[in-house]
């Protein structure tokens, strides 16, 4: 059989503490991050992913010693992103502990970072994460647009104008060796992936895809790893309110045929 | 005590690596040196790395490491992790082409192309690059450093290139992804893994303790 298909819980960290954002506005405090990372390590997580919310805005020392110290705790792959602007910013989460780097703005802003990045540590540590949504209707006297997903920066607050299918080749052309892919649209929603944007990335590039936003049930795991055909999905509040352990979304899945570590 | 010489040529996550062998060897002391007369006391050798496979090379001759781990290599238990074990080997195809350390006669190809998604195949039967994720390895024989370590045991891996040996004596393990590649390799007293142990959970863990008390027996 070839490498399984992953589990992947997500913490959102905000100054030290993680958070859950819906939609990246409401957000509500949910606890201490070593504890976190170290209850999905012994739930059997494959991965996990990190990311500071915040740090576009703010300093970045708190991440790097959460990062440390979750390091110490876990012995499963850790992803880290948010504010990640410069080779300095990989290399520092890098000695942290982080085993993968997830760049997202900076990205957009200046795409060499990503071919910088990439030539420097290896394409294997660098994660581009893509916020999509379909664009907003047009009034009726504007040309349709073209395109079916945008690229939004900023949590989602940002229009960039750019479609997310070509970026994401572009992504991956430039060193790239994962892509986190988050639909704005379900975030937060609990409806389930927007699995036609996700099938639109993971069929468009040869890298695996990271499907996220909108999980409400293990069916819409199953449905992100199939239908879409994600190599992992992300979760975080089905786990993080202990409505599901990473366990039993594996039994589940599993019990459905899916080729997963358990 | 012994000792445990972790190769430092700044090429990789070795906290994570330093870590997870502190975990499993808590009575050994463990030295991350790039100094060749510090590293040559150390009773047993680890050689981490990650990133390019040329880049890796240049960073081990500017710091006059490469022929200290030819130099070493059969003398005591050793280590290789990841790029660590690509370099190992003759010749990588990576990045316009690179001369290794040649402790296993082989070279490093990439894995082939990922066929594109035809509508008619089954969802989740397309083969991506990097090979990113969990995976098991078939063992080809049974070996001390395998033992605790379940048959069907998960590892993770990350890499688009892999090992081609020469010999199939050299191959303690072949992993599937797409192809079957040796993703464990063993020669006299060098031990070389295309996973990640130290990222591995249980398994990876007993495997480097396995490691840390292997008399280089092949």
């Amino acid at each position: 059989m070839p490498v399984a298909k992953r589990i992947v819980p997500c913490l959102d960290i905000d100054k030290g503490r993680v958070v859950k954002g819906v939609k990246f506005v409401d957000i509500k405090d949910a606890g201490d991050p070593v504890e976190a990372a170290r209850g999905y390590d012994a739930q059997g997580a494959d991965e996990l992913v990190i990311l500071d919310i915040t740090a576009s805005h703010e300093g970045r020392d708190t991440l790097v010693q959460v990062i440390e110290a979750v390091a110490t705790q876990i012995f499963i792959p850790l992803t880290v992103g948010g504010g990640v602007r410069k080779n300095a910013d990989v290399r520092a989460l890098l000695n942290a502990g982080a085993d993968k780097v997830a760049m997202n703005t900076a990205a957009i802003e200046r795409p060499e970072f990503i071919t910088e990045a990439a030539q420097r540590f290896g394409s294997q540590c660098i994660v581009v994460a893509i916020d999509a949504r379909r664009p907003k209707k047009k009034k009726k006297d504007d040309t349709p647009s073209d395109m079916q997903w945008e690229v939004f920066t900023h949590g989602g607050r940002k229009s960039t104008g750019i479609d997310a299918i070509k970026w994401a080749r572009e992504v991956v052309m430039r060193g790239a060796g994962e892509i986190l892919l988050t639909s704005m649209d379900r975030d937060g929603t609990k409806e389930g992936f927007d699995i036609d944007l996700t099938r639109a990335v993971a069929d468009a590039v040869d890298v695996p895809v990271i499907a996220s936003g909108g999980v409400g049930s293990l069916e819409d795991l199953y449905d992100g790893l199939t239908a879409a055909r994600a190599d992992a999905v992300l979760a975080a509040s089905i786990f993080h309110f202990g409505e599901h352990t990473v366990g039993s979304a594996k039994e589940y899945l599993r019990g459905r045929g899916v080729h997963i570590r358990v | 005590m012994s000792c445990i010489g972790v190769i430092d040529y700044g090429m990789g996550n070795l906290h994570s690596l330093a870590k997870a062998l502190a975990r499993v060897a808590a009575e050994d002391r463990i030295d991350i040196s790039y100094d060749p007369d510090k590293l040559a006391r150390a009773d047993r050798l680890v050689l981490p790395g990650v990133g390019g496979a040329k880049y890796c090379m240049e960073e081990l001759r500017r710091l006059e490491l490469d022929d200290f781990v030819r130099e070493v290599a059969g003398t005591k238990p050793m280590l290789g992790v990841c790029l660590g074990m690509q370099i190992m080997l003759e010749h990588s195809d990576e990045n316009g082409g690179a001369d290794l350390l040649g402790l296993f006669e082989g070279d490093v190809v990439k894995f082939p192309d990922p066929a594109q998604h035809d509508a008619d195949t089954p969802d989740d039967t397309r083969i991506k690059v990097p090979h990113m994720g969990w995976n098991q390895i078939h063992r080809t024989r049974e070996h001390s450093l395998f033992d605790g370590v379940p048959e069907d045991a998960w590892f993770y891996f990350v890499h688009s290139y892999h090992a081609a040996p020469e010999h199939d004596k050299d191959i303690l393990g072949v992993t599937e992804h797409g192809v079957d590649f040796a993703s464990v390799l063993l020669k006299e007293n060098t031990m070389a893994v295309q996973f990640h142990p130290e990222k591995s959970q249980g398994a990876g863990m007993k495997l480097l303790a396995n490691f840390m008390h292997w008399d280089g027996q092949v």
